[in-house]
Protein backbone atom coordinates (compact mmCIF):
# COMPACT_ATOMS: atom_id res chain seq x y z
CA UNK A 1 0.00 0.00 0.00
CA UNK A 2 1.66 3.65 -1.12
CA UNK A 3 2.05 6.05 1.63
CA UNK A 4 0.95 9.85 1.54
CA UNK A 5 2.84 10.95 4.20
CA UNK A 6 4.01 14.45 4.83
CA UNK A 7 7.57 15.72 5.19
CA UNK A 8 7.65 15.56 9.38
CA UNK A 9 5.97 12.37 9.33
CA UNK A 10 8.48 11.20 6.94
CA UNK A 11 10.76 11.84 9.09
CA UNK A 12 9.41 10.22 11.52
CA UNK A 13 8.92 6.91 10.04
CA UNK A 14 12.84 7.28 8.21
CA UNK A 15 14.52 7.48 11.74
CA UNK A 16 12.16 5.33 13.73
CA UNK A 17 13.02 2.22 10.99
CA UNK A 18 16.76 3.34 10.96
CA UNK A 19 16.91 3.11 14.70
CA UNK A 20 14.15 0.27 15.62
CA UNK A 21 14.12 -1.28 12.75
CA UNK A 22 13.89 -4.61 14.28
CA UNK A 23 10.86 -3.75 16.45
CA UNK A 24 8.94 -1.72 13.63
CA UNK A 25 6.08 -3.76 12.08
CA UNK A 26 4.25 -1.95 10.04
CA UNK A 27 3.07 1.77 8.84
CA UNK A 28 -0.01 2.27 7.67
CA UNK A 29 -2.20 4.83 7.03
CA UNK A 30 -6.21 5.25 6.98
CA UNK A 31 -8.09 8.14 6.29
CA UNK A 32 -6.03 10.24 6.28
CA UNK A 33 -4.01 9.33 9.90
CA UNK A 34 -0.68 7.26 10.34
CA UNK A 35 -0.32 4.12 12.54
CA UNK A 36 2.61 2.86 13.25
CA UNK A 37 2.74 -0.62 15.16
CA UNK A 38 5.71 -1.94 17.20
CA UNK A 39 6.35 -4.72 18.74
CA UNK A 40 5.38 -4.66 22.77
CA UNK A 41 8.82 -5.01 24.26
CA UNK A 42 10.21 -2.24 22.77
CA UNK A 43 7.38 0.19 23.99
CA UNK A 44 8.98 2.23 26.21
CA UNK A 45 12.39 2.29 24.32
CA UNK A 46 10.29 4.00 21.05
CA UNK A 47 8.29 5.91 22.88
CA UNK A 48 10.98 7.91 25.05
CA UNK A 49 12.63 8.39 21.10
CA UNK A 50 9.45 9.95 19.81
CA UNK A 51 9.28 12.03 22.76
CA UNK A 52 13.20 12.76 22.91
CA UNK A 53 13.94 13.17 19.65
CA UNK A 54 11.21 13.51 17.44
CA UNK A 55 9.27 16.08 19.61
CA UNK A 56 6.16 14.26 19.90
CA UNK A 57 6.10 15.77 23.26
CA UNK A 58 2.31 15.98 24.31
CA UNK A 59 0.43 12.63 24.78
CA UNK A 60 -3.19 13.12 23.46
CA UNK A 61 -4.69 10.09 25.03
CA UNK A 62 -4.43 5.80 25.21
CA UNK A 63 -6.86 3.57 24.08
CA UNK A 64 -7.24 0.19 23.97
CA UNK A 65 -9.23 -1.71 21.18
CA UNK A 66 -10.36 -5.54 21.36
CA UNK A 67 -9.59 -6.97 18.20
CA UNK A 68 -11.37 -10.37 19.35
CA UNK A 69 -9.21 -12.54 17.89
CA UNK A 70 -7.41 -15.79 19.52
CA UNK A 71 -3.96 -14.41 19.04
CA UNK A 72 -2.46 -10.94 19.73
CA UNK A 73 -6.41 -9.82 21.27
CA UNK A 74 -5.85 -6.92 22.60
CA UNK A 75 -4.49 -3.71 20.81
CA UNK A 76 -3.23 -0.04 22.42
CA UNK A 77 -3.01 2.48 20.61
CA UNK A 78 -0.86 5.90 21.68
CA UNK A 79 -2.29 8.90 20.14
CA UNK A 80 0.79 11.54 19.96
CA UNK A 81 1.28 15.20 19.17
CA UNK A 82 3.98 16.83 17.79
CA UNK A 83 4.35 20.09 18.90
CA UNK A 84 6.55 21.33 16.45
CA UNK A 85 5.65 20.22 13.44
CA UNK A 86 1.98 19.76 14.42
CA UNK A 87 1.51 16.31 13.49
CA UNK A 88 -0.43 13.66 14.78
CA UNK A 89 0.95 9.90 14.94
CA UNK A 90 -0.53 6.71 16.27
CA UNK A 91 1.76 3.80 18.16
CA UNK A 92 0.37 0.68 18.24
CA UNK A 93 1.19 -2.37 20.63
CA UNK A 94 -0.34 -5.83 20.64
CA UNK A 95 -0.45 -8.06 23.75
CA UNK A 96 -2.07 -11.77 24.26
CA UNK A 97 -5.46 -12.19 25.61
CA UNK A 98 -3.42 -14.41 28.55
CA UNK A 99 -1.90 -12.27 30.89
CA UNK A 100 -2.20 -8.93 28.94
CA UNK A 101 0.72 -7.02 30.21
CA UNK A 102 2.70 -3.97 28.65
CA UNK A 103 5.59 -1.17 30.10
CA UNK A 104 3.68 1.58 31.55
CA UNK A 105 4.87 4.63 29.50
CA UNK A 106 4.44 6.99 33.29
CA UNK A 107 7.73 7.56 33.26
CA UNK A 108 8.03 9.24 29.30
CA UNK A 109 4.61 11.29 29.67
CA UNK A 110 3.38 11.98 33.15
CA UNK A 111 -0.28 11.99 31.39
CA UNK A 112 -0.44 8.30 30.70
CA UNK A 113 -1.39 7.40 34.14
CA UNK A 114 -5.23 7.96 33.89
CA UNK A 115 -5.03 7.07 30.33
CA UNK A 116 -3.53 3.55 31.57
CA UNK A 117 -5.86 3.52 34.67
CA UNK A 118 -8.55 3.62 31.56
CA UNK A 119 -7.47 0.81 29.41
CA UNK A 120 -6.83 -1.13 32.85
CA UNK A 121 -10.44 -0.75 33.84
CA UNK A 122 -11.64 -0.75 30.81
CA UNK A 123 -9.92 -4.09 28.86
CA UNK A 124 -7.42 -5.30 31.91
CA UNK A 125 -4.53 -4.67 30.30
CA UNK A 126 -1.94 -4.67 33.08
CA UNK A 127 0.67 -2.11 33.27
CA UNK A 128 4.41 -2.68 34.26
CA UNK A 129 6.03 -0.41 36.66
CA UNK A 130 2.67 1.59 36.55
CA UNK A 131 3.09 3.74 39.90
CA UNK A 132 -1.26 3.74 40.62
CA UNK A 133 -2.86 0.82 38.66
CA UNK A 134 -6.41 1.35 40.05
CA UNK A 135 -9.75 0.91 38.29
CA UNK A 136 -10.75 4.28 37.48
CA UNK A 137 -14.55 4.14 36.75
CA UNK A 138 -15.81 1.43 38.05
CA UNK A 139 -15.30 0.01 41.75
CA UNK A 140 -12.44 -2.83 42.57
CA UNK A 141 -14.74 -4.58 43.83
CA UNK A 142 -15.93 -5.51 39.97
CA UNK A 143 -14.53 -8.37 38.51
CA UNK A 144 -15.08 -7.70 34.70
CA UNK A 145 -13.55 -5.88 31.76
CA UNK A 146 -16.63 -4.33 30.15
CA UNK A 147 -15.13 -3.31 26.85
CA UNK A 148 -14.17 -6.44 25.94
CA UNK A 149 -16.49 -7.87 23.74
CA UNK A 150 -18.00 -11.12 25.40
CA UNK A 151 -19.32 -8.96 28.41
CA UNK A 152 -23.12 -8.22 27.74
CA UNK A 153 -24.33 -5.00 26.87
CA UNK A 154 -27.17 -4.78 29.53
CA UNK A 155 -24.50 -5.95 31.87
CA UNK A 156 -23.61 -8.94 34.83
CA UNK A 157 -26.72 -8.92 37.07
CA UNK A 158 -25.52 -9.25 40.84
CA UNK A 159 -21.91 -8.45 39.69
CA UNK A 160 -21.89 -5.78 42.61
CA UNK A 161 -23.26 -5.05 45.61
CA UNK A 162 -24.60 -1.63 45.82
CA UNK A 163 -24.79 0.25 48.86
CA UNK A 164 -27.84 0.13 50.93
CA UNK A 165 -30.66 2.56 50.32
CA UNK A 166 -32.26 3.04 53.39
CA UNK A 167 -29.85 4.92 55.66
CA UNK A 168 -28.61 3.25 58.87
CA UNK A 169 -29.25 -0.20 58.27
CA UNK A 170 -26.09 -2.35 59.19
CA UNK B 1 -2.62 11.05 64.85
CA UNK B 2 -0.20 9.49 62.49
CA UNK B 3 -1.36 9.68 59.16
CA UNK B 4 0.49 6.93 57.47
CA UNK B 5 -1.73 4.63 58.57
CA UNK B 6 -4.74 5.96 57.13
CA UNK B 7 -6.42 2.92 55.90
CA UNK B 8 -7.19 1.83 59.89
CA UNK B 9 -8.75 4.80 60.78
CA UNK B 10 -11.90 4.65 57.81
CA UNK B 11 -14.56 2.22 57.85
CA UNK B 12 -16.15 1.84 54.38
CA UNK B 13 -19.59 0.73 54.19
CA UNK B 14 -19.53 -0.18 50.46
CA UNK B 15 -17.46 -0.89 47.50
CA UNK B 16 -15.12 -2.03 50.71
CA UNK B 17 -11.83 -3.05 48.14
CA UNK B 18 -12.20 -0.10 46.31
CA UNK B 19 -11.95 2.75 48.80
CA UNK B 20 -9.14 0.42 50.70
CA UNK B 21 -7.47 1.11 47.64
CA UNK B 22 -7.96 4.50 46.95
CA UNK B 23 -6.87 5.24 50.62
CA UNK B 24 -4.17 3.40 50.15
CA UNK B 25 -2.94 5.19 46.99
CA UNK B 26 -3.23 8.36 48.91
CA UNK B 27 -0.86 6.87 51.18
CA UNK B 28 1.47 6.14 49.16
CA UNK B 29 1.52 9.62 47.20
CA UNK B 30 4.74 11.34 47.65
CA UNK B 31 5.59 9.21 50.13
CA UNK B 32 9.55 10.85 50.44
CA UNK B 33 7.27 13.59 52.36
CA UNK B 34 5.70 10.90 54.43
CA UNK B 35 8.52 9.26 55.42
CA UNK B 36 10.31 12.30 56.61
CA UNK B 37 7.08 13.92 58.66
CA UNK B 38 6.85 11.76 61.86
CA UNK B 39 3.99 12.15 64.30
CA UNK B 40 1.40 15.13 64.27
CA UNK B 41 1.94 15.85 67.67
CA UNK B 42 -0.69 18.92 67.16
CA UNK B 43 -3.32 17.00 65.62
CA UNK B 44 -3.36 19.05 62.88
CA UNK B 45 -4.06 16.28 59.67
CA UNK B 46 -6.70 14.94 58.77
CA UNK B 47 -8.41 13.35 55.71
CA UNK B 48 -11.31 15.45 54.15
CA UNK B 49 -13.47 13.19 51.77
CA UNK B 50 -15.03 15.72 49.42
CA UNK B 51 -18.04 15.04 47.27
CA UNK B 52 -19.04 13.05 45.41
CA UNK B 53 -22.40 15.07 46.40
CA UNK B 54 -20.97 18.15 46.89
CA UNK B 55 -22.50 21.15 45.06
CA UNK B 56 -19.12 23.08 44.58
CA UNK B 57 -17.28 19.53 42.73
CA UNK B 58 -19.83 20.72 39.81
CA UNK B 59 -21.11 17.14 39.43
CA UNK B 60 -20.05 13.87 40.85
CA UNK B 61 -16.66 14.17 41.81
CA UNK B 62 -14.93 12.93 44.93
CA UNK B 63 -11.74 14.24 46.45
CA UNK B 64 -9.96 12.93 49.27
CA UNK B 65 -7.63 15.47 50.59
CA UNK B 66 -5.10 14.38 52.93
CA UNK B 67 -4.74 18.48 55.12
CA UNK B 68 -2.32 19.64 57.46
CA UNK B 69 -4.21 22.12 59.03
CA UNK B 70 -5.61 24.44 56.28
CA UNK B 71 -3.27 23.28 53.66
CA UNK B 72 -3.39 20.30 51.48
CA UNK B 73 -0.75 17.81 51.67
CA UNK B 74 -1.99 15.50 48.57
CA UNK B 75 -4.99 14.85 46.88
CA UNK B 76 -6.89 12.01 44.96
CA UNK B 77 -9.69 12.31 42.97
CA UNK B 78 -11.97 9.26 42.37
CA UNK B 79 -14.16 9.64 39.37
CA UNK B 80 -16.81 7.03 37.80
CA UNK B 81 -19.53 7.72 39.75
CA UNK B 82 -21.55 9.04 36.44
CA UNK B 83 -20.03 6.18 34.56
CA UNK B 84 -22.41 5.03 31.77
CA UNK B 85 -20.52 3.06 29.18
CA UNK B 86 -21.23 4.85 26.73
CA UNK B 87 -18.41 3.38 24.68
CA UNK B 88 -19.81 0.05 25.01
CA UNK B 89 -23.00 1.33 23.99
CA UNK B 90 -21.79 2.92 21.06
CA UNK B 91 -20.76 -0.65 19.38
CA UNK B 92 -23.75 -1.66 19.50
CA UNK B 93 -25.51 1.42 18.10
CA UNK B 94 -25.34 3.10 14.63
CA UNK B 95 -23.88 5.76 14.42
CA UNK B 96 -26.76 8.44 13.58
CA UNK B 97 -28.18 6.08 16.73
CA UNK B 98 -25.74 7.10 19.19
CA UNK B 99 -25.52 10.75 18.69
CA UNK B 100 -28.35 11.77 21.68
CA UNK B 101 -25.26 9.93 24.26
CA UNK B 102 -22.94 12.41 23.15
CA UNK B 103 -25.02 15.25 24.05
CA UNK B 104 -25.19 13.71 27.46
CA UNK B 105 -21.33 13.43 27.59
CA UNK B 106 -20.47 17.04 27.88
CA UNK B 107 -24.08 17.86 29.39
CA UNK B 108 -22.97 21.87 28.93
CA UNK B 109 -22.49 22.48 25.35
CA UNK B 110 -24.44 19.62 23.17
CA UNK B 111 -23.93 20.97 20.17
CA UNK B 112 -19.85 20.67 19.89
CA UNK B 113 -20.29 17.43 20.98
CA UNK B 114 -22.73 16.39 18.23
CA UNK B 115 -20.25 18.21 15.75
CA UNK B 116 -17.56 16.51 17.07
CA UNK B 117 -19.45 12.90 16.78
CA UNK B 118 -20.63 13.67 13.04
CA UNK B 119 -16.65 15.39 11.58
CA UNK B 120 -15.45 12.25 12.64
CA UNK B 121 -18.17 9.95 11.19
CA UNK B 122 -17.83 12.05 7.71
CA UNK B 123 -14.14 11.74 7.79
CA UNK B 124 -14.05 7.59 8.20
CA UNK B 125 -16.76 7.64 5.75
CA UNK B 126 -15.54 10.34 3.36
CA UNK B 127 -18.97 12.12 3.70
CA UNK B 128 -19.09 15.59 1.53
CA UNK B 129 -20.80 18.03 4.13
CA UNK B 130 -22.21 21.02 1.94
CA UNK B 131 -21.00 24.29 3.05
CA UNK B 132 -24.12 25.79 4.71
CA UNK B 133 -24.19 23.03 6.70
CA UNK B 134 -20.70 24.13 7.90
CA UNK B 135 -21.25 27.33 8.67
CA UNK B 136 -24.51 26.19 10.78
CA UNK B 137 -22.55 23.60 12.80
CA UNK B 138 -20.03 26.70 13.22
CA UNK B 139 -22.55 28.92 14.53
CA UNK B 140 -24.39 26.35 16.79
CA UNK B 141 -20.68 25.20 18.65
CA UNK B 142 -19.59 28.54 18.99
CA UNK B 143 -22.95 29.52 20.92
CA UNK B 144 -22.42 26.22 22.49
CA UNK B 145 -18.82 27.56 23.86
CA UNK B 146 -20.55 30.74 25.18
CA UNK B 147 -23.00 28.73 26.81
CA UNK B 148 -20.70 26.54 28.74
CA UNK B 149 -18.05 29.40 29.16
CA UNK B 150 -21.36 31.17 31.15
CA UNK B 151 -22.07 28.46 33.17
CA UNK B 152 -18.43 28.13 34.40
CA UNK B 153 -18.23 31.98 34.85
CA UNK B 154 -21.54 32.11 36.84
CA UNK B 155 -20.21 28.91 39.66
CA UNK B 156 -16.57 29.76 39.13
CA UNK B 157 -17.78 33.34 40.53
CA UNK B 158 -20.34 31.63 42.78
CA UNK B 159 -17.76 29.42 44.11
CA UNK B 160 -15.30 32.77 45.20
CA UNK B 161 -18.48 33.81 46.85
CA UNK B 162 -20.76 36.43 44.91
CA UNK B 163 -24.14 34.49 44.60
CA UNK B 164 -25.87 37.17 42.47
CA UNK B 165 -23.63 36.86 39.51
CA UNK B 166 -24.74 33.52 39.00
CA UNK B 167 -27.76 34.75 37.64
CA UNK B 168 -26.67 37.17 35.25
CA UNK B 169 -25.00 34.67 33.52
CA UNK B 170 -27.71 32.36 33.45
CA UNK B 171 -29.86 35.00 32.20
CA UNK B 172 -27.80 35.28 29.30
CA UNK B 173 -27.23 31.48 29.20
CA UNK B 174 -31.10 31.24 28.65
CA UNK B 175 -30.86 33.33 25.82
CA UNK B 176 -28.86 30.53 23.90
CA UNK B 177 -31.18 28.38 25.19
CA UNK B 178 -33.82 30.20 23.34
CA UNK B 179 -31.76 30.18 20.27
CA UNK B 180 -31.16 26.74 20.51
CA UNK B 181 -34.53 25.96 20.63
CA UNK B 182 -35.23 28.19 17.42
CA UNK B 183 -32.08 26.41 15.64
CA UNK B 184 -32.73 23.09 16.50
CA UNK B 185 -36.26 22.51 18.58
CA UNK B 186 -34.85 21.93 21.87
CA UNK B 187 -32.78 23.46 24.34
CA UNK B 188 -30.70 21.56 25.52
CA UNK B 189 -29.54 18.56 24.16
CA UNK B 190 -29.89 19.60 20.86
CA UNK B 191 -29.13 16.66 19.09
CA UNK B 192 -29.19 19.18 15.65
CA UNK B 193 -26.17 18.17 13.55
CA UNK B 194 -26.65 15.20 11.35
CA UNK B 195 -23.91 12.73 9.47
CA UNK B 196 -23.74 14.47 6.43
CA UNK B 197 -24.92 18.09 7.15
CA UNK B 198 -28.00 19.68 10.40
CA UNK B 199 -31.08 18.39 10.71
CA UNK B 200 -32.57 21.78 9.73
CA UNK B 201 -31.79 25.07 8.06
CA UNK B 202 -31.62 28.28 10.05
CA UNK B 203 -35.02 30.32 9.89
CA UNK B 204 -35.33 33.83 9.45
CA UNK B 205 -36.31 33.82 13.33
CA UNK B 206 -33.21 31.75 14.67
CA UNK B 207 -31.39 34.21 12.66
CA UNK B 208 -32.63 37.31 13.93
CA UNK B 209 -32.24 35.61 17.36
CA UNK B 210 -28.36 34.85 16.96
CA UNK B 211 -28.13 38.14 15.99
CA UNK B 212 -30.05 39.91 18.59
CA UNK B 213 -27.75 38.31 21.02
CA UNK B 214 -24.29 38.75 19.75
CA UNK B 215 -25.30 42.51 19.46
CA UNK B 216 -25.67 42.63 23.30
CA UNK B 217 -24.04 40.15 24.21
CA UNK B 218 -20.57 42.06 24.14
CA UNK B 219 -22.04 44.58 26.06
CA UNK B 220 -22.70 42.31 28.87
CA UNK B 221 -19.61 40.68 28.45
CA UNK B 222 -18.27 44.52 29.12
CA UNK B 223 -20.16 44.48 32.38
CA UNK B 224 -19.05 41.33 33.72
CA UNK B 225 -15.25 42.75 33.25
CA UNK B 226 -16.60 45.66 35.40
CA UNK B 227 -17.85 43.92 38.30
CA UNK B 228 -14.85 41.33 38.61
CA UNK B 229 -11.54 43.26 36.71
CA UNK B 230 -10.97 45.74 39.88
CA UNK B 231 -12.96 43.30 42.16
CA UNK B 232 -10.35 42.72 45.33
CA UNK B 233 -12.06 39.84 46.58
CA UNK B 234 -12.02 38.08 43.58
CA UNK B 235 -8.78 39.06 42.65
CA UNK B 236 -7.16 37.50 45.99
CA UNK B 237 -9.21 34.58 45.59
CA UNK B 238 -8.17 33.72 42.19
CA UNK B 239 -4.55 35.07 42.07
CA UNK B 240 -1.56 33.06 42.02
CA UNK B 241 -4.32 30.14 43.15
CA UNK B 242 -4.12 26.68 41.79
CA UNK B 243 -0.79 28.00 39.16
CA UNK B 244 0.44 25.72 36.55
CA UNK B 245 3.70 25.91 34.54
CA UNK B 246 3.45 25.50 30.60
CA UNK B 247 5.78 22.51 31.14
CA UNK B 248 3.96 20.61 33.53
CA UNK B 249 0.93 21.24 32.04
CA UNK B 250 2.40 19.54 28.34
CA UNK B 251 3.43 16.88 30.53
CA UNK B 252 0.12 16.37 32.42
CA UNK B 253 -1.65 16.45 28.78
CA UNK B 254 -3.76 19.64 29.93
CA UNK B 255 -6.00 20.71 27.06
CA UNK B 256 -8.46 23.92 26.25
CA UNK B 257 -8.02 26.70 27.91
CA UNK B 258 -6.05 25.32 31.23
CA UNK B 259 -3.27 24.80 29.07
CA UNK B 260 -3.83 28.18 26.65
CA UNK B 261 -3.59 29.93 30.65
CA UNK B 262 0.06 28.50 31.11
CA UNK B 263 0.83 30.46 27.98
CA UNK B 264 0.57 27.57 24.82
CA UNK B 265 -2.25 28.42 22.70
CA UNK B 266 -2.80 25.14 20.97
CA UNK B 267 -6.45 24.99 19.58
CA UNK B 268 -7.72 22.46 17.16
CA UNK B 269 -9.26 25.07 15.30
CA UNK B 270 -6.23 26.40 14.62
CA UNK B 271 -3.78 23.16 14.76
CA UNK B 272 -6.22 20.87 12.62
CA UNK B 273 -9.00 23.49 11.26
CA UNK B 274 -12.66 21.30 10.79
CA UNK B 275 -15.94 22.52 9.59
CA UNK B 276 -14.62 26.25 7.71
CA UNK B 277 -12.64 27.79 10.89
CA UNK B 278 -9.70 28.44 8.52
CA UNK B 279 -11.83 31.01 6.79
CA UNK B 280 -13.14 33.17 9.59
CA UNK B 281 -10.36 35.16 11.59
CA UNK B 282 -10.37 34.76 15.24
CA UNK B 283 -7.29 35.11 17.89
CA UNK B 284 -6.58 32.40 20.62
CA UNK B 285 -6.12 33.94 23.27
CA UNK B 286 -3.83 33.40 26.16
CA UNK B 287 -2.05 34.15 29.36
CA UNK B 288 0.99 33.14 30.73
CA UNK B 289 0.83 33.49 34.12
CA UNK B 290 -1.16 29.89 34.73
CA UNK B 291 -3.39 30.46 37.93
CA UNK B 292 -7.20 30.68 38.16
CA UNK B 293 -6.88 34.55 37.61
CA UNK B 294 -5.31 33.74 33.75
CA UNK B 295 -8.05 31.11 33.04
CA UNK B 296 -10.78 33.41 33.62
CA UNK B 297 -8.92 36.14 31.50
CA UNK B 298 -8.88 32.96 28.57
CA UNK B 299 -12.41 32.08 28.83
CA UNK B 300 -13.77 35.79 28.81
CA UNK B 301 -11.88 36.61 25.63
CA UNK B 302 -12.71 33.16 24.04
CA UNK B 303 -16.40 34.35 24.26
CA UNK B 304 -15.30 37.58 22.35
CA UNK B 305 -13.96 35.58 19.75
CA UNK B 306 -16.99 33.19 19.74
CA UNK B 307 -19.05 36.54 19.13
CA UNK B 308 -16.89 37.42 16.33
CA UNK B 309 -16.60 33.76 14.38
CA UNK B 310 -20.83 34.16 14.82
CA UNK B 311 -20.73 37.30 13.09
CA UNK B 312 -18.53 36.35 10.17
CA UNK B 313 -20.28 33.21 9.65
CA UNK B 314 -23.70 35.20 9.56
CA UNK B 315 -21.81 37.58 7.02
CA UNK B 316 -20.42 34.43 4.71
CA UNK B 317 -23.05 31.91 5.14
CA UNK B 318 -23.96 30.75 1.63
CA UNK B 319 -27.48 29.25 0.40
CA UNK B 320 -27.82 25.78 -0.59
CA UNK B 321 -28.55 22.59 1.15
CA UNK B 322 -28.32 21.86 4.37
CA UNK B 323 -27.20 17.73 4.59
CA UNK B 324 -25.07 15.41 1.89
CA UNK B 325 -27.63 14.73 -1.34
CA UNK B 326 -26.72 10.92 -1.15
CA UNK B 327 -28.81 8.35 0.26
CA UNK B 328 -26.34 6.03 0.99
CA UNK B 329 -25.13 8.51 3.25
CA UNK B 330 -27.07 10.90 5.25
CA UNK B 331 -31.00 10.78 5.78
CA UNK B 332 -33.04 12.07 3.16
CA UNK B 333 -35.06 15.48 4.15
CA UNK B 334 -38.43 15.01 5.63
CA UNK B 335 -40.08 16.28 2.09
CA UNK B 336 -38.77 12.98 0.50
CA UNK B 337 -39.51 10.41 3.00
CA UNK B 338 -43.77 11.92 3.47
CA UNK B 339 -44.05 12.26 -0.85
CA UNK B 340 -41.83 9.85 -2.20
CA UNK B 341 -41.41 5.74 -1.75
CA UNK B 342 -37.61 6.22 -2.41
CA UNK B 343 -37.20 8.69 0.43
CA UNK B 344 -39.17 6.71 2.62
CA UNK B 345 -37.33 3.44 2.16
CA UNK B 346 -33.92 5.53 2.42
CA UNK B 347 -34.99 6.94 5.47
CA UNK B 348 -35.66 3.63 6.68
CA UNK B 349 -32.44 2.18 5.34
CA UNK B 350 -30.37 4.91 6.91
CA UNK B 351 -32.25 3.92 10.28
CA UNK B 352 -31.85 0.58 9.95
CA UNK B 353 -28.64 0.06 8.80
CA UNK B 354 -26.95 3.31 8.75
CA UNK B 355 -23.74 4.68 7.26
CA UNK B 356 -21.47 1.84 6.61
CA UNK B 357 -17.50 3.00 6.82
CA UNK B 358 -15.23 1.05 4.75
CA UNK B 359 -14.25 -2.04 6.56
CA UNK B 360 -10.92 -1.89 8.48
CA UNK B 361 -10.82 2.01 8.47
CA UNK B 362 -9.50 4.07 11.09
CA UNK B 363 -9.75 7.44 12.00
CA UNK B 364 -9.19 9.97 14.51
CA UNK B 365 -11.12 13.20 14.30
CA UNK B 366 -10.81 15.98 17.19
CA UNK B 367 -12.30 19.01 17.67
CA UNK B 368 -12.12 22.32 20.45
CA UNK B 369 -14.71 21.72 22.15
CA UNK B 370 -15.41 24.42 25.18
CA UNK B 371 -13.26 22.46 27.39
CA UNK B 372 -10.18 21.78 25.05
CA UNK B 373 -9.53 18.87 22.60
CA UNK B 374 -12.53 16.39 22.13
CA UNK B 375 -12.15 13.48 19.96
CA UNK B 376 -13.45 10.55 18.43
CA UNK B 377 -11.60 7.31 17.09
CA UNK B 378 -13.74 5.04 15.55
CA UNK B 379 -12.62 1.90 13.82
CA UNK B 380 -14.91 0.61 11.28
CA UNK B 381 -15.46 -3.33 10.73
CA UNK B 382 -17.77 -2.24 7.73
CA UNK B 383 -21.47 -2.74 9.34
CA UNK B 384 -23.16 0.22 10.89
CA UNK B 385 -21.96 -0.01 13.88
CA UNK B 386 -18.60 0.56 15.36
CA UNK B 387 -15.83 -2.12 15.86
CA UNK B 388 -14.55 0.33 18.83
CA UNK B 389 -15.18 4.29 19.28
CA UNK B 390 -13.38 5.66 22.18
CA UNK B 391 -14.32 9.07 23.36
CA UNK B 392 -11.18 11.37 23.90
CA UNK B 393 -12.93 13.92 26.71
CA UNK B 394 -11.19 17.03 27.60
CA UNK B 395 -12.51 16.92 31.18
CA UNK B 396 -10.61 13.59 31.83
CA UNK B 397 -6.78 14.85 30.85
CA UNK B 398 -7.93 18.29 33.23
CA UNK B 399 -9.12 15.97 35.97
CA UNK B 400 -5.59 14.69 36.19
CA UNK B 401 -4.15 18.00 35.89
CA UNK B 402 -6.38 19.09 38.79
CA UNK B 403 -5.37 16.13 41.10
CA UNK B 404 -1.97 17.74 40.77
CA UNK B 405 -1.81 21.08 41.07
CA UNK B 406 -4.04 20.73 44.18
CA UNK B 407 -0.98 19.43 45.90
CA UNK B 408 0.18 22.05 48.37
CA UNK B 409 -2.86 24.86 47.86
CA UNK B 410 -5.38 25.62 51.05
CA UNK B 411 -8.48 23.57 51.75
CA UNK B 412 -10.58 26.63 50.84
CA UNK B 413 -9.46 27.31 47.60
CA UNK B 414 -10.00 23.53 46.41
CA UNK B 415 -13.41 25.03 45.05
CA UNK B 416 -12.35 27.95 43.36
CA UNK B 417 -9.60 25.51 41.66
CA UNK B 418 -12.53 22.86 40.79
CA UNK B 419 -14.20 25.76 39.22
CA UNK B 420 -11.15 27.31 37.32
CA UNK B 421 -10.63 24.07 35.80
CA UNK B 422 -14.27 23.38 34.67
CA UNK B 423 -14.23 19.89 34.47
CA UNK B 424 -17.54 18.11 33.53
CA UNK B 425 -18.07 15.10 34.87
CA UNK B 426 -20.72 13.40 32.47
CA UNK B 427 -17.49 13.53 29.77
CA UNK B 428 -14.97 12.96 32.45
CA UNK B 429 -17.13 9.65 33.03
CA UNK B 430 -18.13 8.60 29.92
Amino acid sequence: MSLNLSETLQKTVDSLSKNFSESLIEVYQSSGDTFIRIEADSLLKVTKYLKEELHYVYLSDIFGIDRYTSEERFEVVYNLLSLKSQTRVFIKVRCEEENPELDSVVPVWKSAGWNEREVFDMFGVHFRNHPDLRRIFLPEDFEYYPLRKEFPLLGIPGSIELPSTTPESE
Amino acid sequence: MKLNDIQSRVQPTFFKEHQNRLYKSLEDKHTTIEEMDDGDPLTTKMILNMGPQHPATHGVLRLVLQLDGESIEKTKLDIGYLHRGVEKIAENKTYQEFMPYTDRMDYLSPYSNNVALCTAVEKIANVEVPERAHYIRMIGAELARISSHLLWLGTMVMDAGAISFFIWTFKEREKIYDIMDRIAGHRFTVSHARIGGVANDLTDEATGSIKEFIESFPNELKDYHKLLDRNRIFFERNEAVGVLRTEDALEWGATGPVLRATGYGLDIRKLSPYARYDQVEFDIPTRLEGDNLARYYVRMEEMNESVRIIKQCLNNIPNGPIRADNAKQAYPSKDEVYYSMEGMIHDFMMTDTGICPPEGAESYHAVESPKGELGYYIQSDGTGHPWRLKIKAPSFTNLQVLENILDGEMVADTVVIIGGVDPVLGEADK
